[in-house]
């Protein structure tokens, strides 16, 4: 059996005065992640303050792109989408979907790499990954 | 300080509706409200303190007092975290009336998603505007089924539970629906049933979902002396815990719930442990709600659940620990996609020893209601109470 991921058109993006420079590298195909410069410790979702001092020392910061499925699942919809948890090789957890494979050959664990993929209107690509 | 006996739960009324075309949302919480003061024996007037949440139309307290006719009021609440605040509400309720802040608070519910054909679990929705996760979360499709769907997938996969094992939570509930005449299920369904109906979203088949239903109920509660002048059998608040998980900054972990917080929590203020508990009303948005719930709140150690749940151990008069002898939000009623008030108002039965006969616990004295309100695989709310039986 095979479940080819739909190609479902992706809602636009809510970009506030806070997040936009994460989706302005999102437009030019990098992915950034949180990096708290009072602990050293990356952080995911993006934010103008650090989850872990709560102080505004805070930057972006460029992540290699790659990583693994921590858990997912594939919504048996009529467009079939998978929407899952991706554990970055720098050690945070990103909500997002496994797109453009067979969706009932996903497992925990896989290696998958970042892809950007358009959404509706004006709005910034969204953050999704695919298999290696 | 403790709350444990400054508070009595003297009045739990649920709705009979279960799609209520031709009422509104504000006159349920008239019809909850009214329900449960004939219960305790009380009148509007009585009512000095009042809880809802951001489920009650307009500003909350300030809408529904006006609706309802509340002039008394001297403490108000309207702490919304998602389907555990009614529960949370009950441990708030305690606190304000051992504090002297109000004498006899009211808690209501009540929606009717069913009516408007809302989507619940299959649709993405927001709570609101300038929501900071939402970008990142809400154009990957988030709903609540798959949000609950990825905690089940990660158990499975660190435990080895399997379908087979959180459908007998179903099968548990549906034991217990048969003899409620206004749950939405009564059907008895088999393990069988549930891992053959229609995926929703992996792992989670159409039949480990709650149902989506309209109504509401409503609690009262008072101070020990009031209590004891009322006619009704004394249900104690014994102890209460809250707390909230999230994601963690990044670094979340799909494997446990808020309940691993709170629940210790109700259990020290109460002064018992998870065996002494004789009937629990443990939310069931999803079979694995119950699974990761029982869990983390002791009944079993992590990891365990599957075992603990399968052949029928949750079913009254065959398992050690009888649940939601109401039938739950699985098959009797889940109004405003908010489970919490009904969790409380079973547990108040059970302790009244008003339950159906056939899935009455035999002298109850110790039960235990717990919440989880938001979305398990990404933030939400836990709140237990532990209620005791004079």
């Amino acid at each position: 059996m095979a479940t080819p991921a739909s190609n479902r058109a992706i809602p636009a993006i809510m970009v506030d005065p806070t997040n936009k420079p994460y989706f302005d590298a999102a437009r030019e195909g990098r992915l950034l992640i949180g990096l708290c410069k009072d602990t050293n410790k990356y952080f995911w979702y993006p934010r103008g303050c650090s989850p872990f001092t709560l102080s505004n020392n805070v930057e972006l910061v460029p992540a290699k792109g790659t990583g693994t499925i921590y858990t997912y699942t594939v919504m048996r919809t009529k467009e079939p989408f998978c929407v899952a948890y991706v554990e970055l090789d720098e050690g945070v957890r990103v909500f997002t979907n496994i797109v453009d494979c067979d969706l009932d050959s996903l497992r925990i664990g896989q290696k998958v790499k970042v892809v950007f993929k358009p959404t509706q209107g004006d709005s910034p690509p969204a953050t999704m990954f695919t298999p290696v | 300080m403790s709350i444990s006996g400054k508070a009595y739960i003297v009045g739990a009324y649920e709705h009979p509706t279960r799609k209520a075309d031709d009422k509104s949302v504000a006159q349920l919480h008239a019809e909850v409200a009214y329900g449960a003061l004939q219960d305790a024996g009380l009148n509007k007037d009585d009512i000095d303190g009042f809880f809802c949440t951001g489920a009650a139309p307009g500003l909350g307290p300030l809408n529904m007092a006006d609706y309802l006719g509340l002039t008394k009021l001297k403490h108000l609440d309207s702490t919304d975290v998602g389907g555990s605040s009614y529960v949370l509400h009950v441990g708030h309720a305690a606190e304000a009336i051992a504090l002297g802040l109000c004498d006899i608070a009211l808690v209501t519910l009540a929606g009717r998603p069913r009516a408007e054909a809302m989507a619940t679990g299959t649709a993405p929705r927001s709570w609101g505007l300038n929501v900071p996760d939402d970008p990142f979360e809400i154009p990957y499709g988030r709903t609540v089924a798959n949000a609950y769907a990825m905690c089940a997938m990660r158990h499975m996969h660190e435990f080895g539970t399997t379908s087979e094992q959180l459908a007998w939570i179903k099968v548990a509930a549906s034991h217990h629906a048969q003899w409620n005449e206004h749950a939405m299920l009564r059907k008895v369904v088999t393990v069988e049933e549930v891992v053959n109906s229609p995926m929703v979203s992996d792992p989670l088949h159409r039949l480990d979902c709650c149902v989506i239903s309209d109504g509401g109920g409503a609690l009262i509660i008072t101070r020990p002396e009031i209590a004891k002048s009322l006619k009704r059998p004394f249900v104690k608040v014994k102890g209460h815990g809250e707390a909230t998980k999230n994601q963690n900054a990044g670094y979340t972990d799909l494997t446990y719930s808020g309940a691993r917080w709170s629940g210790p929590r109700a259990f020290e203020e109460a002064g018992v442990k998870p065996s002494d508990i004789q009937y629990a009303s443990i939310y069931d948005s999803f079979t694995i709600t119950v699974l990761m719930q029982l869990e983390d709140l002791g009944f079993c150690e992590k990891g365990q659940g599957g075992k603990f749940v399968a052949d029928g151990n949750l079913i009254s008069g065959v398992g050690k620990l009888p649940f939601n002898t109401d039938g739950g939000g699985l098959c009797n009623n889940h109004p405003a996609n908010r489970g919490g008030m009904t969790k409380v108002i079973e547990a108040v039965r059970q302790l009244r020893g008003e339950a159906h006969p056939k899935v009455q616990v035999p002298g109850c004295t110790l039960a235990l209601a717990h919440g989880t309100g938001g979305l398990l695989g990404t933030r939400h709310g836990s709140a237990t109470v532990i209620l005791e039986r004079e």
